[in-house]
């Protein structure tokens, strides 16, 4: 049984382990056994269909669920539970409010606090919960809204912006604690389809000017691909298949993998895949591209 | 009914005393209950069985026993146990503990009521069981929960008539003395026109803080723009429309 013997200032520890996690709900088996490892600076993508779990592996790390089995290493630290002389036990609130303060998390529903304003939100924890004084949480925070475009919203309160503008200032929140791991519980599934490329954008930009880990649950299969170097595919709570972006979409090994990229991303005329050259498509003039 | 005025006017610092008294047992009996509600109300959603346990048993028992004997009790059984309680201490304990179990309900259900998404923002925040409750949940709690606290203060009110019973010298007290100068037509409507413009009051003032509390959420009018003379259910449902 592998237990909790990594150094926690080893090199090669990796930020996210889970080992052995099961889940369940009720009767409802979510996750049976589950084993994998994200490393430091990694941006893991997990797809599937709904229903597959994705979403509990992120509500599990931020300790939005409790485990069922099993364990998860934060940087080789025990999450909520820890293995003692082969005996599985809880660890206390404090403990898991140490390692929470690593891990941040995005919501598909923004959740900003009403009874803020924007500038309140994003320094709520830094102040309170990390200590920081005021002053300099608020020239953080005014360098993270200049960063996600809402640099004229600090005195806004939160229902009087739009979504993507709301979602914008969750991810400022998020990033004002300082992160080592960075959690996407599908951020954009709430907003309208033209809003979806400016969330995204300033996420790009962050996996592109950071070194923050980040664990991605996303239907936006072209920000996946952009943005993670590995692909997680999951069904029924086990993993199918994973690999980089260029082997998962353009030679999914699967044919598990290769329905769902069909059915949720493929051309609902040609059946291409938008990254796929493939045949020539005829376009509506006759021509081909 | 020259007579009854003259009485009136010969009555009126005894009538006044007695409102001012009512007003005491109402302030008093509201700050002690809302104390008690926010206290036991949060205990009652406690994890812990225990907990859980003792606040639900104490809710029940003050909520489920007569307002008078409650009363009784204090004043007239404490004193044998050794207690000896001032009757205005007596009466504000009674009121505070009667209702205080009311509103103890009410903040349970309005802290409820919060979105889950709201408590799992703390939690990744890492915000401490304290600071999510009191910077976070009971702020947004706390303008859910006017309206029902609105009408137990008023209840509340009405309440304090029973202390009379316990040698207070309240409002109703007063009235009763009043009517026999008088009649009875004359003394009790007057005590019906004082408990309602006292109602009316607390009422006014609590949607103030109802207005305010809503304004605080970034939902409707601030309570200087509520002044200005328009009905005060538009900045709500302003802010219902905002929202949507």
């Amino acid at each position: 049984m592998p237990s909790n013997t990594d150094s926690p200032n080893g090199g090669n520890v990796p930020a996210i382990r889970f080992d052995d996690v099961e889940k369940r709900f009720g009767d409802t088996v979510v996750l049976d056994g589950l084993n994998f490892t994200v490393n430091k600076g990694d941006r893991v993508t997990l797809i599937g269909p709904s229903g597959s779990g994705k979403t509990t592996i992120l509500r599990l790390v931020m300790t939005l669920e409790e485990l069922s089995g099993g364990y998860i290493y934060i940087d080789g630290e025990p999450l909520s539970h820890d293995n003692v002389d082969g005996k599985r036990v809880e660890l206390n609130e404090k403990h898991k409010n140490e390692i929470r303060k690593r891990i941040g998390m995005v919501f598909q529903q923004f959740n900003l606090f009403p009874n803020m304003t924007v500038m309140e939100n994003i320094i709520e924890a830094p102040v309170h919960v990390l200590g920081m004084s005021k002053d300099d949480a608020k020239e953080r925070a005014r360098g993270l809204l200049q960063q996600v475009g809402l640099a004229d919203k600090e005195d806004a309160h939160p229902l009087e912006l739009s979504g993507g503008q709301q979602q914008r200032v969750a991810i400022a929140r998020a990033l004002a604690m300082d992160p080592e791991i960075l959690l996407l519980d599908e951020v954009t599934s709430a907003l309208d389809p033209e809003i979806v490329g400016e969330v995204l954008g300033i996420l790009k930009h962050v996996a592109d000017t950071t070194d923050i880990t980040m664990l991605i649950v996303t239907h936006e299969m072209q920000f996946a691909r952009d943005v993670s170097n590995r692909i997680l595919m999951f069904d029924g709570g086990r993993i199918v298949e994973e690999g980089t972006p260029e082997e998962f979409f353009t030679h999914p090994k699967e044919q598990r993998t290769r329905d769902f990229l069909q059915a949720v991303v493929a051309d609902p005329i040609t059946g291409a895949l938008p990254w796929q050259p493939g045949p020539a498509t005829p376009t509506r003039d006759g021509d081909t591209l | 009914m020259d007579s009854n005025i003259e009485a009136l006017v010969a009555a009126l610092p005894r009538v006044l005393d007695g409102v001012w008294i009512t007003i005491q047992l109402t302030l008093g009996g509201a700050a002690l209950a809302m104390v008690i509600a926010v206290i036991f109300g949060i205990l009652a959603r406690s994890s812990r069985t225990l907990v859980r346990g003792f606040a639900r048993t104490v809710i029940e028992f003050f909520r489920g026993t007569s307002l008078v004997v409650q009363i009784f009790w204090f004043f007239f059984v404490l004193p044998q146990l050794g207690v000896e309680l001032h009757p205005m201490a007596a009466g504000i304990l009674a009121l505070g503990l009667n209702y205080g179990a009311y509103a103890a309900e009410v903040v349970r259900g309005s802290i409820n009521s919060v979105p889950t998404g709201q408590w799992e923002a703390t939690t990744a925040l890492s915000m401490t069981r304290a600071q999510r409750m009191r910077r976070v949940i009971f702020p947004q709690a706390w303008a859910l929960m006017i309206p029902s606290l609105t009408n137990l203060l008023i209840h509340l009110l009405k309440g304090t008539a029973v202390v009379g019973t316990i040698t207070i010298t309240d409002l109703t007290f007063r009235l009763d003395s009043l009517q026999r100068d008088t009649n009875t037509f004359f003394a009790y409507g007057l005590g019906l026109v004082i408990y309602f413009v006292l109602a009316y009051i607390l009422t006014l003032i609590m949607n103030a803080l109802e207005v305010q509390a809503k304004h605080r959420l970034g939902r409707g009018e601030s309570l200087k723009e509520a002044l200005s003379l328009r009905s005060p259910d538009t900045g709500v449902e302003a802010g219902e429309a905002a929202k949507s």
